[in-house]
């Protein structure tokens, strides 16, 4: 596929749109399905692979209100039931159609925090357009609405226009919430515990507030800026955002509330322990966990060479080891520093695949080379224990397990090697076990993931918890939901 | 933001910095370190080793070599500047009670994180006998503190400028091979003196804890920098150690893994002395 610039999708669409106004007429649901699905505006991949800026650009206007009009406002609305936060998508879809950006945003920030986040990374196509009947009518999710497109077109606007007030704030109640960890559950809860005037102090481990939006999830996905914006919203509500703090090192959860005065606790320190795969090898020099790898590149900065402390191995052939966004993210990261090969292995198939549509495609686009069906046996050193190879085996699909996907199962006598001198083990990460320990009375799973009850809240009296720490590695969106329970119920504790 | 009260040079490449920390110092306990970040931006995170600290004024003690450039640009700051970022204290403290009879060696600037762990042996009731290695009588620091402690003091250095001209191992075996053998022995310092110092004390099974300094980036157990491998098994040597059974250590594979990044980290330490005499020149 020809790669189509952002001028030429603007043309196409202004043309469109003048053709479509100039009838003055009420679209028929048989005229919105002509319509043609806009295309997202991106960087070229060749320039791409050699810059950190963001590949999606972002639609025009006309583009967005040519995708919004594709709309049906289906009255049994399958999209909301889709949305893990039930925004109301016919009501801002069609506002943004009519050409009403403002309110549009409106109407989504009733129940999103962050919709500039989230329009970005929130896996659409398995939640609110996997519903769409746009998409079942033309037989492809790939046609259905674009509705998160949509939804960031008009929050970036209004993101850029400086008009985004601060939320106003009651008064002060005198009572006070600690938040620990920074990323999006945190965030939320942040927001909606100090509107209604309580006191609230942020603590977050690393010296930058933001959780894996900041140190995982690359620039070129999802630019700092935007998190930033976030968090400086935050901070001129008056929540107090104290880095390098680690709560059950520098002070333990208990102290919180029993020395410190805090009047109700929510964890949201997410899920933060790479998983490994336990093969030999794994411990030389040039094995990362995609965190690691992440973390030096992203938040570390080490793919400013010149300016960073932080160095980040000068790979030339990369093999990333899973199927994620996190995998992918691992990858295209690779590309960017200027790896000669990325290679990436995957046990199950493509349809398996957990991560976003659309960042396989771009994966594919940057050139990061697919083996399905292929899995990790063993890593290869040389005499000064670096990566030299990895011994790979592969899988075929055999009976349906009990979550009903094929399970993988290898081909004996398959082996083979692949020269590396890079592995990025991205296979998942288990929760980050430090409050646990040093709060025995809380109750987790066998995992270690923080059991909560409906309002959020865990075994521990005051305390709450939620995101990626309740329910394992999970998405943007559910963790700002779980937040948003969370906070609800933190507020009517205060309230009585 | 933590400020820098008081710095000491203890010798040509190691300083002593007392910064105000009042909630590190509260809760620290000895084995334990922090992480400290000089630029929010651009600079490295790096694991240092809390070596003293007072509750009553709120500060620890850092004692450090200028190995890399953090440390280099540490060493540059000083009384009334502020470290811009500094996380602690991490790790599990050190398992202290009363074993008997506690042999500590410390190699060059290991003797800082030792000190604590040793005082706090002493306290618990244990006989202490200390040796202290060096390459040379100039870098030897703080032997006048491990005096104090010491029911029975070592010193070695590699040059024979002060003490008895040896390795540490030297003696270490001289111990092990005493009756009744000591309970414990601690070890701390470069990696290539502890995997020795394992070693020796090995056939005479006296259990030996090792404290680890690996490369680290956020010390809260997030992304498996740090990893070793002990008795075969994958550990992170933030949230599992900084000590563990040097027995069962694979040194071997530490140190591979420290000189990871050695020619990056050097050319970024020549720059360091390279500015450093540019500057000097100009004056
Ligand atoms: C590389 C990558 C790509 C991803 N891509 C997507 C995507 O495209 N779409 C999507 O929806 N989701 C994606 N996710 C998942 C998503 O980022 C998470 O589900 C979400 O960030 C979880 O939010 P959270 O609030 O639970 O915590 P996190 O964002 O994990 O933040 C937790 C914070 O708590 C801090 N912390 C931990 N312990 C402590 C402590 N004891 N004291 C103080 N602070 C502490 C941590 O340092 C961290 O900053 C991705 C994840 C990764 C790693
Ligand atoms: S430093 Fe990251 S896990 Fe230990």
């Amino acid at each position: 596929m020809s790669h189509k610039d952002k001028e030429q999708l603007a043309g196409e669409a202004n043309e469109l749109m003048s053709k479509i106004l100039s009838t003055g007429k009420q679209l028929s649901p048989k005229e919105r399905l002509a319509i043609p699905a806009q295309e997202m505006p991106s960087q070229d991949p060749d320039k791409r692979r050699g810059n950190m800026s963001e590949v999606a650009l972002g639609y025009t206007p006309e583009q967005t209100r040519l995708e919004a009009m594709r709309c049906l406002k289906c009255k049994t609305a399958p999209c909301i039931e889709g949305c893990p936060v039930r925004i109301d998508i016919p009501g801002f879809v069609s506002a943004a159609a009519e050409g009403n950006f403002q309110k549009s945003i409106d109407i989504i920030k009733k129940n999103s925090l962050l919709p500039a986040v989230c329009g970005r990374v929130c896996p659409q196509e398995v939640q609110c357009q996997l519903n769409c009947t746009v998409g079942k009518s033309l037989k492809s999710v790939d046609k259905a609405v674009s509705i998160g497109r949509i939804e960031r077109f008009v929050a970036d606007l209004e993101r850029k226009s400086d008009k985004q007030e601060t939320p106003a704030i009651k008064p002060q109640t005198g009572k006070k919430v600690a938040v620990i960890g920074s990323g999006p559950a945190s965030i939320t809860v942040a927001a909606d515990v100090r509107r209604e005037g309580h006191a609230v102090t942020m603590f977050e481990a690393f010296h930058k507030p933001g959780g894996v939006m900041m140190y995982g999830i690359p620039e070129f996905r999802l630019p700092k800026a935007i998190v930033e914006k976030e968090i400086n919203t935050l901070k001129s509500m008056g929540v107090e955002i104290k880095t390098s703090f680690v709560v059950g090192r520098t002070r333990k959860l208990r102290d919180l509330i029993d020395k410190d005065g805090f009047d109700a606790v929510f964890i949201g320190t997410g899920a933060g322990l790479p998983k490994f795969m336990n093969i030999e090898g794994e411990n030389l020099v040039g094995v990362y966990s995609a965190n690691e790898f992440l973390t030096r590149v992203n938040l570390m900065r080490a793919y400013d060479r010149e300016n960073a402390d932080t160095p980040v191995a000068y790979s030339r052939k990369v093999v990333v080891l899973g199927g994620g966004n996190v995998a992918m993210d691992a990858a295209r990261s690779a590309v960017r520093l200027g790896a000669q090969d990325v290679h990436l292995v995957y046990r199950r198939t493509e349809v398996e695949m957990p991560a976003r549509i659309e960042e396989v495609r771009h994966a594919k686009e940057e050139g990061v080379i697919f083996h399905i069906l292929e899995n990790a046996k063993r890593i290869l050193g040389d005499e000064k224990g670096h990566v030299k190879a990895m011994e790979c085996l592969r899988y075929e699909l055999g009976a349906p397990d009990d979550s009903g996907r094929r399970r993988p199962v290898e081909i004996r006598g398959s082996e083979f090697t692949m020269e590396v001198d890079t592995v990025i083990v991205a296979i998942g990460n288990d929760s980050n076990p430090l409050i646990k320990q040093t709060t025995p009375e809380m109750v987790t799973t066998k995992w270690g993931n923080i059991i909560v009850d409906e309002n959020g809240k865990t075994s521990v009296d005051r305390v709450y918890a939620g995101g990626d720490i309740v329910l394992g590695a999970a998405t943007v969106i559910l963790a700002m939901g779980q937040g948003r329970t969370a906070a609800a119920s933190i507020n009517k504790l205060l309230a009585s | 933001m933590n400020k820098i009260l008081e710095k000491k040079q203890l010798s040509n490449e190691v300083f002593r910095m007392k910064v105000h920390a009042p909630l590190i110092a509260e809760e620290r306990k000895p084995g334990q370190f922090v992480i400290v970040q000089l630029d929010s931006d651009f600079g490295e995170r790096i694991p240092l080793t809390i070596a003293d600290a007072n509750t009553a004024e709120g500060t620890i003690t850092l004692i450090f070599q200028t190995v890399g450039k953090t440390t280099h640009n540490l060493a540059d700051l000083n009384p009334g500047d502020a470290i811009q970022n500094l996380l602690g204290p991490l790790g599990r403290p050190t398992h202290i009670e009363k074993f008997g009879t506690v042999v500590c060696v410390g190699g060059g600037i290991g003797v800082a994180p030792l000190h604590p762990i040793a005082e706090g042996m002493k306290k618990a009731g244990n006989k202490m006998i200390i040796i202290m290695g060096a390459r040379n009588k100039e870098l030897l620091i703080m032997e006048d503190l491990m005096g104090k402690i010491a029911d029975e003091l070592i010193i070695c250095t590699d040059d024979g400028s002060y003490g008895r001209k040896c390795l540490v191992t030297e003696p270490l075996k001289e111990i092990c091979e005493r009756v009744p053998k000591p309970d414990m022995a601690v070890a701390i310092g470069p990696p290539i003196m502890m995997k020795f110092c394992a070693q020796t004390t090995k056939p005479y099974n006296v259990p030996t804890v090792v404290s680890l300094n690996t490369i680290m980036i956020d010390g809260t157990g997030m992304c498996g920098g740090c990893r070793v491998t002990v008795g075969g098994k994958t550990k992170f040597v933030c949230v599992d150690g900084p000590e563990f059974d040097g027995h069962q250590v694979d040194f071997d594979n530490m140190m591979k893994r420290l000189g990871a990044y050695k020619n990056l980290e050097d050319k970024a330490h020549e720059k360091c002395h390279l500015e450093e005499s540019m500057v000097k020149a100009k004056k």
